[in-house]
């Protein structure tokens, strides 16, 4: 009779919970999070689907204003058109030329921009020295200032070096712009590097620059993309600068986008026009799919300290 | 206080301070060459900035340092004839084992086939022939510390700095690796200079102990000497685990008083300058305290807690007023609650100026 007591409980014992506990799929906090980032995306790729799907139709299909259907018929046209023969004033060669003067502004000032603020950055965190912090300061407060009141004294700057309207003069613009931000990024990122790998490699003798070059460049890859691809986006997309500091000829991609969009002569094209915006946006788009993961790492390594 | 003749590092009358805060306030150390020297204090007392200020790693506010009968005192780290080994072990995570063995003989643009040998010999010491070509990432904390040292032994130099080389090894690990450093010393006969915050490490691997408070020195002795015979308080109090038992009371006419307790100082060593009377701290070690035994000072107490620790037993308890531990064999069967009779030789004792702290 005992026996078979002892035998129920522990039986009993055995029956409440046990292992994982279970995780029911509708809750109600997961329907809102699903919810919402749901809508979230919808918000987000609604106006994209649109101005792909009308980038493909010709101007015919356009004006039945069916702006959210699929093409009946898929024509490339309005891309061609976009690329190589869209009017600027008298110009007629597409965006073709403002996206190879973006090109040849891009490349120098990132290159410009990344290793002038690298440099800075590793200098401020490594190698202090007395005041370094308050120039440090002085250059984050260049991040606040807007841009509008710096506009026009640098008209007379450059003016004043020779370099307005040219591409150089662009280039030393985004350069300059692109300090504050990017000397915080990497100063940040390197006084995450433990002083001691430093001092032992100043006991091994190595000096600024031996110690910039062999430990700490290898190790920065992540922040070096982070701040690569802020550079590039921010220069490629940037319209103010370039449409005020150079002139037609060399004007940026986004200056002729907008020139080609708004151009005031004949019927407006939209399909023309959203294969031209699409071609603008492809830049920034192709950098952070190639660099994303890297991006994530970088950011999180280097930019949330103080 | 002995001289040392042509010292192989020489702090004179250093100053280091950060902003307004003085860190190391006329600092003055000689070190025999091939001595093992170990800079001992609690956290923030200052022995790394000393042992960086020797690495010329930090920039001195005041004084000179000498290695080598040179003075250094503007030297660059590298041409002071120093190695270093840091607590994180500060490998080049980039570069292969064999990169960071190489990597300052590169720097002093030392000929191939010497920077070959040099390795070579290093990795035989420190047997890490099989791991030259791994990246310190692939490495267990044994081996990069072990390549950390190597780092050092390679640039051939005559004075090793280490800033807490165990600290970050688990504890099995840590009392293999200073056996080896130990073993290191004897065989390589260099003069090291070693800080730490374990006294283990301290009372092992020395040769003389410096044991710093807030950037000064406050005794520098054989590991006997501060072990036995502390020159203040501070310093009785920091060494030995347990820490020493301390009556407060009064010595008059060869007398110790505390309470109902007195003391019979025939026996106990006073210092040359040490006054015989007033207001002073009588301190006596844990170990020194013998369960029955025939000592001169016999006392009566009650274990209030036994603690268990394999080789010993401690035991807690109050004399005087003053909480007493007792350190005992570890075989003993003494249970919380029982009352027992111990005894003392105030020649092992340890008496301090009330006010100064001094030793008496
Ligand atoms: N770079 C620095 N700037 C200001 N104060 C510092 C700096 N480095 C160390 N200190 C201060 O100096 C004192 C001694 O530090 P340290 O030598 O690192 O102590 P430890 O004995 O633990 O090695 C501490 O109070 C610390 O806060
Ligand atoms: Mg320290």
């Amino acid at each position: 009779m005992t026996r078979v007591s002892h035998l129920t409980t522990a039986d009993a014992q055995l029956q409440g919970p046990k292992g994982p506990k279970p995780k029911r799929a509708f809750s109600g906090a997961n329907l809102f999070i699903y919810g919402t980032l749901i809508v979230m995306s919808l918000y987000y790729l609604l106006p994209l689907w649109v101005m792909i799907v009308t980038s493909l139709k010709d101007m015919a299909e356009v004006r039945m204003g069916n702006i959210f259907s699929p093409p009946a018929e898929i024509t490339f046209q309005p891309w061609v058109k976009a690329w190589s023969e869209a009017c600027t004033g008298i110009n007629c060669d597409g965006l073709s030329r403002g996206f190879w003067n973006s090109v040849r502004i891009l490349i120098p000032s990132v290159l410009l921009s990344i290793t002038v603020a690298s440099v800075s950055g590793y200098g401020l965190s490594m190698w202090k020295f007395k005041g370094s912090e308050v120039f440090f300061n002085i250059l984050l407060l260049g991040a606040f200032i807007p841009y509008q009141i710096m506009l026009y004294p640098i008209v007379i700057i450059l003016r004043e070096l020779g370099l307005m309207g040219s591409l150089g003069g662009l280039v030393l613009v985004h350069m300059i712009f692109g300090m504050p931000i990017n000397t915080l990024l990497f100063r940040n990122y390197f006084s995450s590097i433990p002083q001691e790998l430093f001092k032992a490699a100043r006991v091994d003798g190595a000096g600024f620059w031996a110690i910039f070059f062999k430990i700490m460049l290898p190790m920065s890859l992540p922040i070096f993309v982070v701040s690569m691809i802020i550079q590039v986006t921010g220069i490629w997309n940037d319209f103010l600068f370039g449409v005020v500091y150079t002139k037609p000829a060399i004007y940026p991609m986004t200056v002729q986008l907008n020139n080609i969009v708004n151009s005031v002569q004949g019927v407006k094209e939209y399909n023309v026009n959203m294969a031209a915006t699409l071609l603008t946006g492809l830049v920034p788009l192709v950098i952070y799919f190639i660099s994303g993961k890297l991006f994530v790492r970088g950011i999180a390594a280097g930019a949330v300290k103080g | 206080m002995t001289v040392i003749e042509n010292p192989s590092v020489s702090i004179k009358n250093l100053d280091l301070n950060f902003g307004a805060v003085k860190v190391l306030k006329d600092l003055n150390l000689d070190i025999a060459s091939g001595e093992f020297i170990v800079l001992l204090g609690a956290s923030g007392c200052g022995k790394s900035t000393l042992l960086n200020c020797i690495a010329g790693l930090l920039e001195v506010s005041g004084g000179q340092i000498h290695i080598g009968g040179t003075n250094v005192t503007w030297a660059e780290p590298s041409d002071r004839g120093i190695g270093m080994v840091f607590q994180s072990y500060a490998l080049y995570p980039q570069m292969t084992v064999r990169g960071n063995l190489t990597f300052g003989l590169k720097n002093a643009k030392v000929p191939k086939a010497e920077i070959e040998k040099r390795v070579a010999r290093a990795a035989e010491i420190l047997q890490m022939e099989e791991l030259l070509d791994r990246k310190p990432g692939a490495l267990s904390g044994g081996q990069r510390q072990r390549v950390a040292i190597g780092r050092a032994l390679v640039r051939d130099v005559d004075v090793f700095l280490f800033d807490e080389p165990l600290s970050n090894l688990d504890a099995k690990l840590r009392t293999d690796l200073r056996v080896e450093l130990k073993q290191l010393h004897q065989q390589l006969k260099n003069t090291m200079i070693y800080v730490t915050h374990d006294q283990v490490e301290a009372l092992t691997l020395a040769d003389r102990i410096a044991i710093m408070k807030d950037g000064l020195i406050q005794q520098l002795a054989s590991p006997k000497e501060i072990y036995n015979r502390p020159v203040n308080k501070y310093v009785a109090d920091f060494i030995g685990s347990p820490a020493m038992n301390f009556f407060e009371g009064t010595v008059d006419s060869g007398v110790f008083t505390a309470g109902n307790l007195s003391i019979d100082l025939k026996g106990y060593e006073f210092t040359p300058t040490g006054k015989l009377g007033g207001l002073a701290w009588f301190g006596i070690r844990p170990e020194n305290v013998i369960v029955g035994g025939d000592g001169p000072v016999q006392i009566d107490v009650i274990a209030e807690i036994v603690e268990p620790m394999g080789a010993d037993t401690l035991v807690w308890t109050h004399v005087a007023g003053a909480p007493f531990r007792i350190r005992m064999d570890g075989t003993s069967t003494v249970k919380m609650g029982d009352t027992f009779g111990v005894s003392f030789d105030p020649a092992h004792a340890s008496m301090f100026d009330k006010v100064s702290e001094e030793r008496l």
